[in-house]
């Protein structure tokens, strides 16, 4: 199977993240593990593009970098033509559910990264984002009495209340059950056709991938390289039942080789 | 309603260790009423031996000179101790440097510092509050390392990624992600300054529940007065214990003692 590097960015759209050949090594204990090698890939703005591949083979490892939470062994990584070295504001990384402050109400934690506002200035925000992720009525609830689709929902939140331009999404959905999972991804659509941020959104999850994304980034087992990039033509809403659709989805199927049976 | 509903399931939990101290109380009476000798005092014994304490105007004497050297004690180890720590468990190199020299100080009982206390202050409340402070600081320390290393690296991450500085991160971050455990700590750490102050009073000083003991028991066999005053320093260190526990009910730190 070709190891194809080619890079297809979307014409006439401004490249907000570019990897330029990214490899990364850890050390441990004497041990070198090479997670990433020579990786490359542009994001255009306001794109979603879905990161894919096996558990453990470094996709999170790449968001991780991309949102400057570690630094490549070599190569780097861009966004707006400035190099990445520190974590920063303009590009939140939203863990899975876990990443809510469990000590700050729903209100605080989605104010949390809005102290320099004016206290009206940052009242209305809350309020507003509280509104967009529908948990009405929960502001002054600790995330401990939410459910995890409603701690979702409010670290979601939380990142959009401080207007990002990028989400780093790390497989997000991964401990939800199959039904909120299906709903989230719903309510995850709906916000960026509302808000057109550029989204990251790693996952291991094939259909989760091909119902999302604009083009899906297909991962290779560690040390990881792309192995292709597929372009999803499908308008939103996408009948997941449609030919194109499970032509596609086969497709990325066969490029992991996997058999498509159970 | 509701607040009827739980009134009625306290008196349910209730009533079951009374009962039980009550069946203990008519057991120790019984067994003094038969052994041979004075192995120990009776129950009504020991309620004249707190009559007796209160008619002398002891009782509050001895439990506030008590409360004033393990408030002293605790409160320096706390405030000393707690950032100490919070910064050895932040800084892993500091953490390596300091690390053997507290394992080594770690298990020494605070008694085992009873003679360097008296040298270095005297017979007085400095050295009662020295020993207990000695037996706050270690475990208040350990307490506040392990807080910090076991805060989950998202929380840090999350607060990084909001643009927090290094100052506004301890104070939005860190701090309340150690609450929880560092009020466990400070729980159990109050009541090891509760079994220390005993100890050093009985050696270092000539007031206070601990000094009621021993001077109970040289003049002239007070044994009454020994036991009442084992009582009242069961019953303040329970007291003490509940009140820190209701810290632990606060909505904002109770995350940190859920089951999952």
């Amino acid at each position: 199977m070709s190891q194809t590097q080619t890079v297809v960015s979307p014409v006439a759209l401004k490249t907000k993240l570019a990897v330029d050949r990214v490899s990364m090594v850890f050390e441990r204990d004497g041990k070198r593990t090479e997670v990433l090698n020579n990786i490359s890939l542009e994001v255009a703005d306001g794109e979603f593009v879905c990161l894919l591949g096996p558990s453990g083979c470094g996709k999170s490892t790449l968001l991780n970098a991309m949102a400057g939470f570690l630094a490549p062994t070599s190569g780097q990584i861009r966004v707006d033509g400035e190099v990445v070295r520190k974590p920063d504001p303009r590009r939140i990384f939203v863990f899975q559910e876990r990443g809510v402050f469990p000590w700050l109400t729903v209100e605080g934690n989605i104010g949390f990264g809005l102290a320099k506002l004016s206290k009206s200035e940052r009242e209305q925000r809350i309020a507003r984002y509280v509104r967009m992720v529908g948990l009405q009525g929960f502001e002054k609830t600790y995330p401990q009495e939410l459910s995890g689709g409603m701690k979702q929902r409010l670290e979601v939140a939380r990142a959009l209340a401080v207007n990002p331009d990028m989400l780093l999404l790390d497989e997000p959905f991964g401990a939800l059950d199959s039904i909120t999972r299906l709903i989230m991804r719903g309510e995850l659509l709906r916000i960026w056709e509302a808000e057109r941020k550029t989204v990251i959104f790693v996952t291991h999850d094939i259909d989760e991938a091909v119902q999302l994304a604009d083009r899906v980034v297909v991962m290779s087992a560690r040390p990881a390289v792309i192995q292709r990039i597929v372009n999803i033509d499908i308008p939103h809403p996408r009948d997941i039942s449609s030919p194109r659709y499970l032509a596609l989805r086969d497709g990325i199927f066969q490029q992991i080789g996997l058999a498509h049976k159970v | 309603m509701r607040d009827e509903h739980a009134a009625r399931t306290n008196l349910r939990l209730l009533w079951r260790p009374l009962l039980f101290i009550a069946a203990l109380l008519g057991l120790w009476q019984l067994g003094v009423r038969n052994a041979p000798g004075h192995l120990l005092p009776g129950p009504w014994g020991v309620v004249g031996g707190i009559v007796d304490l209160v008619r002398h105007g002891l009782l509050l004497k001895y439990v506030v000179a008590s409360l004033f050297r393990v408030t002293w004690g605790f409160v320096l180890a706390a405030v000393t101790a707690i950032p100490l720590g919070l910064a050895i468990g932040w800084y892993r190199r500091a953490e390596m440097a300091l690390n053997p020299i507290l394992q080594i100080l770690r298990p020494i009982s605070p008694l085992a510092w009873i003679p360097i206390a008296i040298l270095w202050f005297g017979v007085g409340d400095l050295a009662a509050i020295f020993l207990i402070f000695v037996g706050c600081f270690f475990p208040l320390l350990l307490t506040a390392v392990n807080a910090v290393q076991s805060i989950p690296a998202v929380y840090v991450n999350a607060g990084r990624n909001f643009g927090l500085g290094s100052a506004r991160l301890v104070a939005r971050v860190l701090y309340p992600a150690v609450v929880p455990n560092l009020i466990v700590g400070l729980r159990i750490t109050l009541g090891i300054a509760w079994l220390v102050l005993v100890a050093a009073e009985m050696i270092a000083v000539s007031s206070g529940l601990g000094f009621l003991i021993v001077d109970a028991r040289n003049a002239g066999n007070r044994y009454d007065l020994v036991v009442a005053g084992m009582l009242i320093i069961g019953i303040i260190g329970l007291l003490l214990d509940s009140g820190m526990r209701s810290l632990e009910n606060v909505k904002s730190f109770r995350w940190g003692y859920s089951e999952d």
